[in-house]
């Protein structure tokens, strides 16, 4: 009851520090944003190598806005100490880092909800045509990406480079759960539901999901402290 | 049972032996002021005591327990170099934040004791951003002795502080100690540290130099414990 009441309590405190600055969440947004206006101006939206395409580069803007706030996840108790004020309370490592991987969940979720009317809009693709199971698509591969994010950017707090280090040790790692989020987003855009082959991109990212978040809560302690 | 227990600990950095098999114990209810020149090892020592660092060699037991379990934490107060307090939140959900962390009942009315007996109540709904440092520096021992720890470490705790902080840190360590609780401090303020302290440990380059206790001739005369054991 306490472990889940000290992962309550960090991840209100990182959505309401970012909720008062919007450090975070106003750039990668922005960055979604613009990058899906960008890209929308290099194809054509009527073409069917679009429609095809839709998927892989709605999960490229996604992967790169999320990285903007994973960074921000553990730098932001780099002011003050405060990292070191966690630490050295009886917060167990897991607690810890489920209380802020939750909080960047809430976060990349917010951002992908407010990106794909837009990216509906801009390439032409009626992406709510089967909404359930895009939702599923979506919670399973953000939180892929949020725990081995959320990972690395405690392994990186204490990197000057840690801006540039973070993407680079993060999407080699992330590949397996791109590649399914990419397959089944696309299918699902397209108007087809996912089924057949394609559930075991499914279960890929959901054996992912698993393996990486109890990898993450196994080493946690051992990132953190050394 | 002692509060804390040192035994034979190494710490290296690289290949430089930052702290070389330190071994002394602390007794509940003293005050041990931890002193050295800079580099001398005593921020090192205190991140290890803290959960924060791990020793090469060695162990550190608080309370009988391993300095390493997350349960033993609970018994420490740490206040480190950084404050460890958030900006963006105010003082009262700063304290209420550890609180929370810490697993305490009733987390308002302990941070709003806390924010009294430090003399923040009238400003605890404001953002520490928009907070002078001195009142950040007595946010920070709020948040340290919110959960009443039973061990105290303190790094270099005066310095830096304005009149009213040290006023103010003074008033709840002599309370702390009049309640029967363990105090380890590291400082290079002597005077301020040795009329708190019951005893004394002094590090030279990672080595511990002495340990003992506090004599009056170490009150009247704050250099001698350098010039008796400190580095020629």
């Amino acid at each position: 009851m306490l472990f889940l009441r000290q992962t309550f309590t960090v991840m209100a405190k990182d959505l309401r520090s970012e909720l008062r600055t919007k450090e975070a969440v106003n750039a990668s947004l922005s960055f979604a944003l613009v990058i899906l206006i960008l890209f929308s101006f290099a194809f054509d939206p009527t073409s069917e190598t679009t429609r095809e395409i839709a998927g892989g580069l709605l999960w490229l803007v996604f992967a790169f806005a999320g990285v903007l706030v994973l960074n921000r996840s553990f730098a932001r108790e780099l002011p003050n100490d405060c990292l070191e004020a966690l630490i050295s309370s009886p917060v167990p490592g897991a607690a810890l880092f489920l209380g802020k991987a939750l909080a960047n969940y809430v976060l990349l979720l917010a951002i992908e909800v407010v990106c794909l009317p837009v990216f509906g809009v801009f390439y032409n693709v009626t992406w709510y045509s089967q909404p359930a199971q895009l939702a599923l698509v979506l919670v399973l591969a953000t939180w892929g990406v949020t725990v081995v994010g959320t990972v690395f950017s405690a392994l990186t707090v204490n990197l000057r480079l840690r801006e540039v280090m973070l993407p680079m040790l993060v999407y080699p790692v992330l590949i397996p759960c791109l590649m399914a989020a990419m397959q089944l987003t696309t299918t699902l855009v397209a108007g087809d539901p996912v089924a057949g082959d394609q559930l075991a991109w499914l279960r890929l990212i959901i054996g992912f999901d698993i393996i990486f978040t109890s990898l993450a809560v196994l080493l946690i302690d051992t990132v953190l402290i050394g | 049972m002692t509060a804390l227990a040192i035994e034979g600990v190494w710490k290296f950095y690289g290949d430089f032996p930052a702290l070389r098999d330190i071994s002394f114990s602390v007794e509940p209810g003293s005050c041990v002021a931890l002193l050295g020149r800079n580099g001398a090892g005593k921020t090192t020592l205190l991140k290890i005591l803290a959960g924060l660092s791990r020793p090469a060699k060695g162990q550190v037991k608080l309370f009988g327990q391993d300095a390493n379990e997350r349960s033993s934490r609970a018994s420490i107060g740490v206040l480190g170099h950084g404050i460890g307090i958030y900006e963006e939140l105010s003082a009262i959900e700063n304290l209420r934040l550890f609180a929370g962390l810490y697993g305490l009942p009733e987390p308002e009315s302990r941070a709003m004791e806390w924010l009294e007996r430090t003399g923040l109540e009238r400003v605890k709904d404001g953002l520490v951003r928009e907070f002078s440092r001195g009142m950040r520096q007595r946010l920070a021992v709020a948040r340290a002795f919110l959960h009443n720890p039973r061990l105290l470490l303190l790094d270099e705790p005066f310095t830096a502080l304005d009149d009213r902080a040290i006023a103010v840190l003074q008033t709840v360590l002599r309370d702390a100690l009049a309640e029967g609780r363990t105090v380890l401090m590291s400082t290079h303020q002597l005077r301020e540290a040795l009329e708190l302290a019951t005893h004394v440990a002094l590090i030279n380059r990672g080595k511990l130099a002495f340990t003992g206790s506090r004599t009056q001739e170490m009150l009247d005369d704050p250099g001698w414990i350098y010039r008796n054991y400190g580095e020629a």
